[in-house]
């Protein structure tokens, strides 16, 4: 068991490194990290900071995917989130207490939502991809309905806490993300959380006749993913001072499920590795910030992305490494051997 | 494919239900227009549907290949606004001829639908990621060739969007439309009578089954990819008529409308069962929709989403109850 576990995220860590190395290569700075004011800077404080909103979904994304789930919807939460943090704040007088509300406020809703999401797939039984699209084309209506179409600029020194403040010279969004994983980690390896929902995952009819409360389970995971991805909006709307309905948290839940599925996490569901999706995320954050580090022209980091992607996806792909095999085996003219048999097509 | 003849044997009406929804909430959207409005009335509004929606019906129609299958292609929106960005670069910067230009982007499309049907069925990779893979390809390529819109000032290109076909009265459509209709119709022939068509089916229903009957369901796989991809570079020529430009930014989230549109057209999903006529129905309720916003002035554009995912609701939970009484 834990050398498959060691197997899953071998390639996406040699990834990481070798991004990390051809980074310190072109740019012996890289790696440089300063105390300034009694806060850390550098490259790799950057890719954590602003990679946490990313680990953050990913990570709720990945007990969704582990039952056999995905959650389109997402990146409208962290639209909707933000949205509705930024209205409250522009409305009230600075302060602490405007600013937990709107947390409150924003939580409490992204709550909601996840609930709404758990009961399309848990109680109607409608497929996630579906169940969760509904939300995903809806959120963004939803999310410039609460802010009126416009951008929301918001100027609160702690509101902005969430996103780019400091905590015993750590940035906080990194501990807020640490803390969520930690928090994550414990309950589902610590109690039998884990494994009831990697039974979910596995045969959902099954574990619900064995007695477990799969459906229960399933409403549970879709509402931690949805607070995860509130959380997320908080941060990212606290980053960049401001709510856009229309853009906030685009594209990011492709990226939470590439980070999730390069962690080694199978979209088939029943297995799961919450630690391969961080290494996933910050994977797919050092790309980022790798390409702006060495002065690629930013346009290519949506190329450079499906590439190494697609690379590791290869490399875990268990046919890819089958067809590698025999080819080495087998010598040119030979017959190859028989073809493997094809496995049945779930889709996600 | 047993499932399937057992529907039709036995509840045929079961089967349709969904694609006459749609048609009810259709006509019953026209009804309330022509009554509320009265410029929504004449046809030209209906005909408009079809001109503003072409393309989004062209990369729907490639979509409903892909979903009959049992998969999906989340990579049509970058592929469309990929084929604008080279047949601007091509006929812009280059200065190709057009039809030069339309054939190589169709090609571009090809090729990219056949890796992606590639990597799904020689390397397992599931049809999510192997599309996601394709969608930041895609999308990655058009920015690495232009960050920048170009506006295509070409004779051919031009007089191809302008031409208009009268059909009597003050009535007319365009070239798109026309091409549209003939994807359309292509499509259906393709779905309903070849040995292709069925095996697409059969895939969706069980690809396992499938395959032990012997069909050729690897070589199908590959296809239906290959017809989106190449669907969604027809549909991004037609953007190329329609907006007379080619933009790195086109179809941003057009993989979700043209997903809704095969949904509420009465698709499902999970593969082997629709019809192509059901997503040019989806395609209409989503135009009419907006027209109905537009008409009404005092909407604004983003209840276009909220009402889409308010639809999708409904259409998706009336799946389900008659997929369940079916079972």
């Amino acid at each position: 068991m834990t050398r498959m576990t060691k197997h899953r995220l071998f390639w996406p860590v040699v990834a990481l490194l070798v991004l990390l190395v051809g980074d310190l290569i072109a740019s012996p700075s890289f790696f440089k990290i300063e105390l300034r004011d009694g806060h850390l800077y550098g490259n790799l404080v950057d890719i954590l900071k602003n990679g946490a909103p990313l680990i953050l979904i990913a990570i709720g994304m990945t007990l969704v995917i582990a039952t056999r789930g995905i959650d389109l919807s997402v990146g409208s939460v962290v639209a909707i989130s933000g949205a509705l943090a930024c209205l409250w704040v522009s409305g009230h007088p600075d302060g602490a207490g405007t600013t937990l509300i709107a947390f409150g406020l924003a939580l409490g809703l992204s709550l909601v939502l996840g609930v709404w999401n758990g009961w399309l797939v848990a109680a109607l039984g409608i497929q996630p991809i579906i169940a969760t699209l509904i939300l995903m084309v809806a959120g963004r209506g939803i999310a410039q309905l609460i802010t009126d179409g416009q951008i929301i600029t918001v100027n609160s020194h702690s509101f902005e806490w969430i996103g780019s403040g400091f905590l015993v010279t750590l940035p906080s969004a990194i501990l807020i993300a640490l803390a969520v994983f930690v928090l994550a980690s414990v309950l589902v390896r610590r109690s039998a959380l884990g494994l009831l929902v990697e039974a979910v995952g596995g045969n959902p009819e099954a574990s619900r006749l064995a007695g477990l409360r799969s459906a229960r389970l399933t409403w549970l995971v879709y509402v931690f993913c949805a607070l995860c991805a509130g959380i997320a909006g908080l941060m990212i709307s606290a980053n960049v001072h401001s709510a856009d309905g229309n853009h906030a948290g685009l594209f990011i839940e492709l990226d939470a499920i590439l980070a999730v599925v390069v962690g080694g996490t199978q979209l088939t569901g029943g297995r799961f590795s919450l630690g391969g999706s961080v290494i996933g995320a910050l994977l797919i954050q050092t790309l980022t910030t790798t390409v702006y580090a060495l002065g690629i022209p930013p346009e290519a980091i949506m190329l450079f992305k499906a590439l190494v992607v697609l690379a590791v996806c290869l490399l875990q792909s268990p046919a890819f490494r089958r067809k590698l095999r025999r080819r080495r085996t087998h010598r040119p003219g030979q017959p190859a051997a028989t073809p493997a048999p094809e496995k049945v097509e779930v889709t996600a | 494919m047993t499932t399937l003849a057992r529907v039709k044997g036995y509840r045929p009406q079961q089967r349709h239900l969904p694609i006459l929804a749609t048609m009810a909430l259709l006509i019953g959207a026209y009804i309330f227009g022509a009554s509320s409005y009265e410029a929504f009335g004449s046809g030209q509004v209906v005909l408009d549907l079809f001109i503003n929606n072409a393309f989004l019906l062209v990369v729907a129609v490639g979509m409903t290949f892909v979903i009959l299958t049992g998969g999906i292609d989340l990579s049509v929106g970058s592929v469309v606004a990929l084929s604008t960005v080279i047949s601007g670069d091509l006929m812009q910067k280059h200065g190709w001829p057009a039809y030069a230009a339309i054939a190589v982007v169709l090609v571009v499309g090809a090729l990219l639908g056949a890796g992606m049907g590639a990597l799904i069925h020689f390397f397992e990779i599931q049809p999510f990621i192997a599309t996601l893979i394709g969608m930041f390809f895609a999308r990655g390529l058009c920015y690495t060739i232009t960050t920048e819109a170009y506006s295509i000032d070409n004779a051919t290109i031009a007089t191809l969007a302008q031409t208009q076909i009268p059909l009597g009265g003050e009535l007319h459509i365009s070239i798109s439309v026309v091409v549209a209709l003939l994807v359309v119709a292509a499509a259906a022939y393709v779905l309903a009578f070849t040995r292709f068509g069925r095996t697409v089916y059969s895939i969706g229903g069980n690809a396992q089954s499938a395959m032990l009957m012997g069909l050729k369901t690897g070589r199908t796989k590959i296809a239906v990819y290959t017809i989106s991809g190449v669907c969604s570079a027809l549909g991004g020529l037609l953007l190329v008529l329609y907006k007379s430009s080619g933009d790195p930014l086109n179809g941003v989230g057009l993989e979700l409308t043209a997903i809704a549109a095969v949904v509420i057209g009465g698709t499902i999903l999970t593969g082997g069962s629709g019809y192509v006529l059901g997503t040019v129905l989806g395609i209409m309720v989503l135009g009419i929709i907006q027209t109905l916003i537009t008409f009404d002035g005092t909407l604004n554009s983003w209840w276009t989403s909220i009402i889409t995912g308010a639809l999708l609701f409904v259409f998706i939970v009336l799946q389900r109850l008659v997929t369940r009484r079916t079972r």
